[in-house]
């Protein structure tokens, strides 16, 4: 009977079969055996308790409305062996199973959304981002996988990106916020302590404070750190320090601080590297939901870009 | 009425009614809880799934110290709107090597089975640290201990035997032999944050 058990042995099969059934042939048989019914005529007895003097226990039947309840559970139990799997490896004549049930979900959801994940999927950003429904879409799913890091409001936190404003790590194109968002960053600033020296990093941090104009640089040490920066930090930030976005190097001379814009933090920064990594989402939440989440994130600077013209 | 009757025996006998009724409770965890231990779904590994490494191993059990069970779940349930948020629906299989699993029961905070991979290293140290570091809503409690108490290899390898020798994981000899080396000079977080990334990595998403 049991060719494909799902279990070691199809002993286990019988094992579940004889309790499950044995135990509601038990409970047939309990019933009937309590119910006995008093022949006509026949007067109720006492049980032999009496209390208070004349409150007396009397063998009175079960009544017919709980006992007519105690069958129909009985035939409950039994239709539902019949339909559902239950005993041992049976399948049910339903064939239902939990995971057939999920897949039938997903089909149903595939059928009313997939159409306009399509639909969406096929818009190049630009033109998305200029449908309400598609940004509002993409912001419901930013809720939902994306928040955790950039925040509810996409203002991101220190080691993680705001997303409002119009600096970009790789570039602020539509298609490489997609790109992040499909395939992941990893950032690899590398620790220049042991190159550079102790000194070479409070020199290099005193400069990069004069890229974008502190007060508080020191100029003499500014300008000894500015060697170093061109030997070492130039070749991905820049000559200028105004970054590169193929290689994730940030621009240093804006008031934007990944890490924050503390003395100290810089010094680490430089001292220990940094190595700031965005997961890869695109296997997990699919091409089209990558494309709505992108031109929402897209969306949010370029209102602010509107918003500054006027 | 006469003591013939077998209710009263039943009734007056206290000895013979726990028997009784230990008989009968145990009825139920007859057929649905002991087949489970012989069945191929929950005690086959899925493809791919290795036992826990030495550091996670050592994660798990400071998550384990620490309570997490009690505010996070380890069980994404087959409906989808669980799968759109968390993936794919976990499977007995992926348990074999959690002895206890770490199911949990309630969701104060969100399930954990699949969220290997899904933040940084950087993301998780901060938040274990202070959660409102990186998420203002959050009221998880911070763990800033984790990150500053040492974590204590003394007992890893004795522990990794009892689950290879008792329990059957396929630990190799190389792997239990160079297990303190794994932990040497980690603090607790560095483990946590291991078995945190290792989590439900076996199955891979279905999109």
């Amino acid at each position: 009977m049991f060719e494909n058990t799902i279990f070691f042995s199809s002993f286990w099969d019988w094992f579940i079969i004889a309790l499950t059934l044995g135990g509601i042939v038990g409970v047939i048989w309990l019933i009937i055996w309590v119910n006995k019914r008093p022949a006509k005529g026949e007067k109720v007895q006492p049980m032999g308790h009496t209390w208070d003097g004349d409150l007396q226990e009397l063998n009175n039947p079960l009544p017919m409305w709980w006992l007519n309840m105690f069958y129909i559970t009985i035939m409950f139990g039994l239709v539902y062996l019949v339909l559902y799997p239950g005993l041992g490896s049976y399948k049910g004549l339903l064939g239902w199973t939990q995971v057939g049930q999920y897949e039938q979900e997903i089909d149903a959801a595939n059928t009313a959304y997939g159409p306009m994940y399509d639909k969406y999927k096929a818009l190049p950003l630009a033109a998305l981002v200029k449908d309400k429904d598609a940004v509002q879409i993409g912001q419901r799913l930013f809720m939902t996988y994306c928040t955790v890091c950039h925040g509810s409001d996409a203002g991101g936190n220190t080691g993680f990106p705001n997303l409002r404003d119009h600096d970009w790590l790789y570039g602020g194109e539509p298609e490489m916020i997609e790109t992040s968002i499909k395939a992941g960053r990893q950032g690899m600033m590398p620790a220049w302590e042991a190159a550079i020296g102790k000194e070479g990093v409070k020199n290099v941090t005193q400069y990069v404070l004069s890229l974008s104009g502190r007060a508080e640089a020191n100029p003499a040490a500014a300008e000894k750190g500015k060697t170093v920066f061109a030997t070492t930090c130039a070749a991905c930030h820049g000559p200028d320090g105004k970054g590169m976005a193929a290689l994730g190097a940030p621009n240093l001379t804006d008031k934007i601080w990944l890490y924050g814009g503390s003395v100290e933090s810089i010094e680490k920064t430089v001292a220990e590297g940094r190595q700031g990594k965005m997961p890869a989402h695109g296997d997990f939440l699919g091409d089209a939901k990558v494309h709505l989440l992108a031109a929402y994130v897209y969306s949010l600077s370029a209102k602010t870009e509107d918003t500054a013209k006027k | 009425m006469a003591s013939n009757n077998a209710h009263e025996k039943v009734e007056k006998n206290i000895g013979l009614m726990i028997i009784l009724v230990i008989l009968l409770v145990s009825i139920g965890g007859l057929v649905q809880i002991v087949p489970l231990f012989f069945m191929q779904s929950t005690t086959k590994p899925v493809d791919g799934l290795k036992p826990y490494p030495a550091l996670e191993l050592a994660g798990r059990d400071i998550y384990v110290r620490e309570g997490c069970y009690l505010c996070h779940s380890q069980m994404i349930r087959p409906f989808r709107a669980e799968t759109e948020r968390y993936g794919h629906y976990s499977v007995a299989g992926e348990f074999v090597y959690d002895r206890p699993f770490q199911w949990g029961s309630k969701r104060t905070g969100p399930d954990l089975h699949r969220v290997g991979g899904r933040y940084s290293d950087a993301w998780h140290k901060t938040h274990l640290i202070n959660p409102r570091d990186v998420v203002p809503e959050s009221v998880m409690p911070g763990y800033p201990w984790l990150a500053s108490d040492d974590l204590d290899a003394s007992t890893i390898v004795a522990k990794m035997r009892t689950l290879k020798d008792t329990f059957g994981h396929p630990y190799t000899e190389d792997e239990i032999k160079n297990a303190p080396e794994a932990l040497k000079g980690k603090k607790e977080i560095d483990a946590v944050i291991a078995y945190l990334q290792g989590l439900g990595t076996a199955i891979k998403p279905r999109k």
